[in-house]
């Protein structure tokens, strides 16, 4: 974005900008940057798990490192790849869009940011060390990270600083958002990105200290002789799994809703017509929020919990598809009777309505305790969350940066190669993660480097596809490339049907967005 | 594969239309494996759990693609119908106070029809009282011990497929990965109480045809229960991620007529007899009294050391760097300080980070007591006298050694 940094002499160039800066747009695009990274290094574990996985045998890994990959697969797509990016885009659009120059604690901004490199480099270090990378999957289950190398130690360290700048990223938007609104912007006219990441930021604030606190417990059980988590010693394996899962699920949410957010913004733009429903959407966001502190049991329904508490979780759990609905049917009816047209940005709307839906209904069946007994741990869940993660969370982002790439570079993308794009990525990963819901229903478990022979038609229809949805994301970094380069100038307002205070500003946007406040009526 | 629809009357067509299509897919890719078919639902139940279960995610299924069709079919129709390339004009509505409380209530009270039959399975699946036959079930790294308290009777149970399969260089067998050398034996028809644990870390013990999931956690006993219906094999796999054998743990389950069972009890009560301590051994009932000849010893330690050892030092014995040390005398070795230290206080890493074959006792008590802190464990519990007499010595004349050291079974005898 050098042409933005043409226009303003008062900042530093070169490396010291970098370095140095507290604006919300380069820190902004730097988080998005840094995301964009991470999303193609974790991708490559996903291409060598899945080459493993073409055929049954073993090809060309040891068991050992397959299990490395699935671990980093997981933590590097998660804390590297979807949550910055969120970040990202909280950055860039949330001063633009309430009326602010920018970010209210810029400088603990640019710490939140340069804290991330080291933390990833300490992390993806872990694969140098002796023993490897973690071999015990995201989840971390002790007492297998008790029994792991020092990478686990480097994995811990690593979510400590991760889990730092998070609670400050997530402490400057809240404090962002309640103080520096412009005039007239009462809280129930923000436009949904910026409720969806309030709420957001809240469960990074409450969920985030006990992640660092329960991988604290393992690193003492691992080198200072407590047993929070050894039977042995009188611990307990199961605490682990519920302080884990009260961390995992408000996380799973931290994923999803800055995901609701993009999409409520891009399908009333390209439906013409105001998001149906706006109280509701506020009011189910909130719900969701709420409810994900009650739900954590779900995800170990199989540790022999008594059955008035697995009712409880298959209940609460339940009751979380209520507001959810209640947001599908909203978008639904937001671009019912619109006049509605196709860009880029639409596509990966719809894509993403119909497959996170998809990725909902399976959760629903997850829900039922009794089916949940045969579902668990096996392919019908990797199925289940990428619907949600990458058709939910990664490809909002995708629409997202088509929707507001535009507005921050000043030059519209390819239509053409971004339609390309769109249709190449909902092929192949339906290609890939469709078949997993059948391996799942017919018995094989997730998590393992070779399988038995009934699955492997599945499988090699689930690699092709993985590939080529890995080949396709370059058309993303290509598209992006072009844009910040070059192209058609882009209108301040950009989209026909695009309302918010972000598009009163030019394309691309002054350095500090609104040196006066606008006035919201 | 269409055995398993038909229980699902509300998804059947559709399901089959989208089993030829994936089936005409997966044909252009299944040059490779020709014998193997494609399942699109779960295994064929055999208990009432299952059963029960089977009816549960028919419903589910059924119940999600009817939303599924309904709400898109409304997108569908507005993509179609409402577009501005047809010069459709954008309505200004945004809210219903009416549609909203609808559709909010209405899945509500779905959510309420699944929860209850949902619920009665649940408290079925919870009764485990009233049980004919307790097992216990104790899930190690990685294989699973299989104890009939009321019986006497305890056995292992390994993977039986051979290492050369899993490496490419013969041809899979029809059970690749799913078979053991030493299956359950269940009868049918009665009600059976599983104990489940776990010795190391947290496994989770799976038949699918039985309905019967339940992890493996050290110092919890869970419990679940089953009652088998129909004779045969059923086959299943460990469920948590436990390691690096995690995919090469299964469960094989052969449940017999009553009159054949109270046979196999017999049987085993007698091989149980005959060998050694009570711990019936991966080598079946091998006598421990006698002396070995070094021949006898080699041939059965490489089968011992294959079957618990090679996992983790590899059938090389080299072992993998930072994590499993080599067990091949002149080979170095770095790992983090506490373990490498406590090789070199048992005499068996030398300063200067060079493998050596230590003492001969100090040899067997690891293999005995395992080394705590580190990811050797015990396998006093596990191995007899002989398996262990003959690991020590094929490992301490193997991988490049040659101490000429002949162990006896006596000798470890000694040091239990």
């Amino acid at each position: 974005m050098a042409s933005v940094a043409a226009t303003h002499a008062e900042h530093p160039v070169g490396l010291k900008r970098w370095l140095f800066t507290t604006n919300h747009k380069d820190i902004g695009t730097m988080y998005l940057v840094f995301s964009l990274l991470m999303f193609f290094v974790a991708g490559s574990f996903a291409m060598l798990i899945r080459a493993e996985l073409f055929s049954p045998g073993m090809q060309i890994m040891k068991p050992y490192f397959f299990n490395q990959l699935i671990t980093m697969h997981g933590l590097v797509m998660i804390f590297g790849a979807i949550m910055p990016g969120f970040v990202g885009f909280a950055n860039w659009l949330i001063p633009m869009m309430i009326g602010a120059p920018d970010m209210a604690l810029p400088r603990l901004n640019n710490w939140s940011f340069w804290i991330l490199p080291f933390a990833f480099t300490l992390m993806l270090s872990s694969f140098f060390m002796p023993g490897g990378a973690p071999a015990t999957g995201w989840t971390m289950y002790a007492p297998l990270s008790i029994q792991a190398g020092v990478g686990m130690d480097c994995v811990i360290f690593a979510i400590h600083m991760l889990g730092i700048s998070s609670v400050l990223g997530a402490i400057n938007i809240i404090v962002t958002i309640l103080n520096m609104r412009a005039p007239g912007m009462t809280l129930m006219k923000m436009p949904m990105f910026v409720w969806t990441w309030l709420i957001t930021a809240f469960l990074l604030v409450a969920v985030m200290p006990v992640l660092a606190g329960t991988v604290t417990m393992v690193l003492m059980d691992r080198h200072f002789g407590t047993h929070f988590f050894s039977a042995a010693g009188g611990g307990d394996p199961v605490l682990y799994q519920h302080l884990f899962w009260f961390f995992g699920h408000p996380e799973v949410y931290i994923m999803i809703l800055p995901a609701f957010g993009i999409i409520s913004q891009i399908i009333p733009t390209f439906s013409r017509k105001p998001l149906f429903g706006y109280e509701s959407m506020v009011f189910a966001t909130a719900s969701i929020a709420f409810l994900s502190f009650i739900v954590w049991g779900h995800h170990m329904f199989t540790v022999g919990m008594p059955a008035p508490a697995e009712m409880f979780f298959m209940y609460s759990t339940m009751l979380i598809a209520v507001p959810t609905g209640v947001k599908v049917f909203n978008w639904v009816a937001t671009m019912w009777r619109g006049s509605l047209s196709f860009e880029t940005p639409m596509l990966f709307a719809i894509g993403f309505l119909v497959m996170f839906t998809i990725g909902g209904l399976s959760g629903l069946m997850l829900a039922i305790v009794p089916a949940d007994f045969q579902y668990h741990n096996t392919y019908f869940v990797v199925a289940h969350f990428h619907y949600v993660l990458f058709a939910g969370a990664a490809m909002a982002m995708m629409g997202g940066s088509y929707y507001w790439l535009p507005k921050w570079t000043g030059h519209m993308y390819s239509e053409t190669v971004g339609k390309w794009h769109f249709w190449l990525t909902t092929i192949f990963f339906n290609l890939t993660f469709f078949p997993m819901h059948f391996l799942g229903l017919a018995g094989m478990p997730r998590r393992i480097p070779d399988y038995a022979l009934q699955f492997t038609d599945l499988n090699r229809v689930s690699s092709i596809g993985a590939f080529g949805l890995g080949l396709s994301q370059l058309l993303w970094v290509y598209v992006v490339y072009q844009t910040v380069k070059g192209g058609k100038k882009a209108t301040d307002r950009v989209w026909e049907g695009a309302e918010g205070l972000e598009w009163t500003l030019s394309s691309p946007p002054p350095y500090h967005s609104f040196a006066t406040a606008p006035t919201v009526k | 594969m269409s055995l398993s629809f038909k229980n699902n009357r509300l998804s059947g067509p559709l399901i089959l239309s989208v089993t030829r299509f994936a089936a005409a897919v997966a044909m252009l890719f299944g040059a490779g494996s020709a014998s193997a078919r494609i399942r699109w639902n779960f295994q064929t139940p055999v208990t009432p759990i299952a059963h029960q279960i089977y009816h549960l995610q028919n419903i589910m299924f059924g119940v999600c693609v009817v939303i599924f069709v309904i709400v898109f079919g409304v997108m569908f129709y507005s993509i179609f119908a409402h577009r501005k390339s047809k010069g459709h004009k954008p309505a200004t509505f945004h809210q219903s106070t009416t549609i909203e409380v609808l559709w909010t209530i209405v899945p509500f009270l779905i959510l309420v029809a699944v929860a209850v039959p949902a619920t009665a399975t649940l408290v079925r699946m919870e009764n485990t009282s009233d049980s004919a036959l307790t097992v216990r079930i104790t899930g190690y790294q990685w294989k699973w011990q299989y104890s009939y308290p009321g019986q006497g009777i305890s056995f292992f149970s390994d993977l039986s497929t051979p290492v050369a399969q899993i490496e490419n260089q013969e041809p899979k067998n029809k059970h690749y990965l799913l078979q053991v050398d030493h299956p359950l034996v269940l009868p049918v028809g009665e009600k059976i109480r599983f104990q489940i644990t776990a010795a190391d870390v947290i496994h989770s013990w799976w038949v699918p045809s039985f309905g019967v999931k339940t992890d493996a956690i050290p110092g919890f006993i869970n419990q679940s229960w089953t009652k088998i219906e129909v004779p045969g094999t059923y086959r299943g796999q460990c469920t948590e991620l436990c390691g690096m054998g995690h995919a090469f743990m299964p469960i094989v389950v052969k449940a017999v007529s009553q009159k054949d069972f109270q046979k196999w009890v017999t049987a085993q009560k007698a091989l149980m007899v005959a060998s050694a301590g009570g711990v019936a051994t991966t080598a079946g009932s091998v006598a421990t009294a006698a002396t070995w000849t070094k021949a006898q010893l080699l041939s059965h330690g490489k089968t011992v050391f294959v079957n618990n050892c090679a996992v983790c030092h590899q059938v090389t014995g080299l072992g993998i760097p930072g994590t499993f040390p080599p067990l091949s005398a002149g080979r170095t070795f770095s790992a983090a300080p506490a373990m490498l230290q406590q090789l070199r206080t048992r005499g068996f890493l030398t300063s200067s980070g060079h493998v050596v074959m230590g003492p001969v006792k100090n040899h067997l008590r690891i293999v005995l007591g395992g080394i705590p802190g580190t990811p050797m464990p015990s396998f006093s519990g596990q191995l007899s006298n002989a398996d262990i007499a003959s690991v020590v010595t094929y490992e301490r004349n193997s991988f490049g050694n040659h101490t000429g050291d002949i162990i006896q079974p006596s000798e470890v005898a000694a040091l239990r």
